[in-house]
């Protein structure tokens, strides 16, 4: 694989991460991040969902006229999330009554019209495929960091296995009930933009 | 009652924001003064007022289970629901063109003011998220989803005019150079979910 494309495989992992650095895509991910396995079933959805739409719009991108390129983009990722949807439906009955309407908000998760705007109207098919595949694990990777730290301190596990032995409960340690709750999320990844841009000092405002 | 209920918790309880992180782009780009967003908090609303009806009247009347059995009693066993998504993203994707080619006939200065929010709206996570919502909270009557989707906005335009204010503020503070920005935004949203949360149990 020649620089250019591992560059574009890359990059979107720490360098220009859709969510902490180039703000996208934050919507619909942070409600799925209690526990980590809906975390880890979205991330991956949302990257096959990604790389596929990038690859469909990258072929049509010669025949799509500009003024309605946008409902165009709307349609081919509706199409594929119901896909993926009915996926999930049939092999993972559990794991998607957790995502509920979150699998249809992938349909405005603002990274795919953001690279299909961006990247796939511009590129070929293949690297339009690459770049999918990396800016959906650059989202995977965000999500499972937050996941990791809500379950592991909220409920004292990890996809759903108990790693806090039982002699740490009875010498007093207690689960932090507010990690579960919501807003909690937003302050993790505040955390991780604070410590990434400590260590990217260019993303620094 | 039940309609008075539906709307004070989608507001404060089931806030868009706050509980369910929908919008969250618009609103972290765009809360950098207050103006700005409160016009992109009404335009959310309206659009919100606007979709939910006509969704609300989609699902029951053509895409749940059994929905179509008006047309004839043979269709009573279809279930187009997994249909919803492409359809309420098609219909929100419409309106929002209708209501900026409305706004911009009859009303200039509206138009002026909000700009490029507009078009942005049909994108805007808060809008499906509404759609999707009430499809799953099953309401009974048109008039429920239409207040639920008033109070979903309410509660969003609240939201983003409260962190505008507060960034505006900001700006006189000293913050980390790192947290500078995004970090300290995500932070002090988070905050006002605690905040929020003081709401949970409201009942009338």
């Amino acid at each position: 694989m020649s620089a250019s494309r591992k560059q574009i495989l890359v990059d979107p992992i720490s360098k220009n991460n859709p969510v902490v650095v180039l703000m996208l895509g934050i919507c619909s991910a942070l409600a799925v991040t209690a526990q980590v396995k809906p975390a880890l079933v979205m991330g991956i959805s949302v990257t096959v969902v990604l790389a596929f739409s990038n690859v469909i719009i990258s072929l049509l991108r010669n025949t799509i006229p500009n003024r309605i390129r946008i409902i165009v983009q709307l349609v081919v990722i509706a199409a594929l999330v119901i896909i993926v949807e009915q996926i999930l439906k049939a092999f993972a009955y559990d794991v998607w009554g957790q995502l509920s309407v979150f699998i249809g908000l992938i349909i405005t998760n603002c990274i795919l019209m953001g690279r299909l705007e961006a990247f796939a109207l511009g590129n070929t098919p293949f690297d339009s495929f690459l770049d999918g595949i990396g800016n959906g694990l650059g989202y995977t990777a965000i999500l499972l960091i937050v996941a990791i730290a809500r379950e592991f301190l909220g409920s004292g596990s990890l996809m759903g296995y108990t790693v806090i032995p039982e002699s740490f409960y009875e010498a007093g340690y207690m689960n932090n009930g507010l990690m579960i709750l919501p807003p909690m999320a937003l302050i993790v990844v505040g955390c991780i933009i604070w410590v990434h841009r400590s260590i990217d000092k260019d993303l620094q405002e | 009652m039940e309609t008075v209920n539906i709307f004070i918790r989608s507001i404060f309880v089931d806030n868009m924001v706050f509980a369910y992180f929908l919008g969250m782009c618009s609103y972290l780009a765009v809360s950098k003064t207050v103006k700005t967003s409160i016009g992109l908090g009404i335009a959310v609303t309206f659009v919100l007022v606007i979709t939910l009806p006509i969704n609300y009247l989609l699902d029951t009347y053509v895409l749940g289970p059994g929905a179509l059995s008006w047309l004839s009693p043979e269709l009573a066993s279809m279930d187009l629901s997994f249909l919803s998504f492409i359809l309420f993203i098609a219909i929100i994707a419409s309106i929002v063109q209708i209501v900026e080619m409305v706004v911009e006939k009859f009303t200039p200065a509206l138009y002026s003011q909000l700009g490029i929010f507009l078009p942005l709206i049909a994108v805007n996570c808060a809008i499906l998220g509404g759609s999707l919502f009430m499809q799953q909270k099953s309401f009974d009557n048109i008039g429920q989803a239409t207040t639920y989707g008033l109070g979903s906005g309410i509660g969003w335009l609240l939201a983003i005019v409260g962190i505008a204010a507060i960034r505006e503020h900001m700006s006189y503070s000293k913050v980390p150079k790192p947290l500078r920005g995004l970090g300290i935004t995500f932070i002090i949203t988070g905050l006002m979910g605690i905040a929020f949360m003081g709401f949970m149990g409201i009942k009338f």
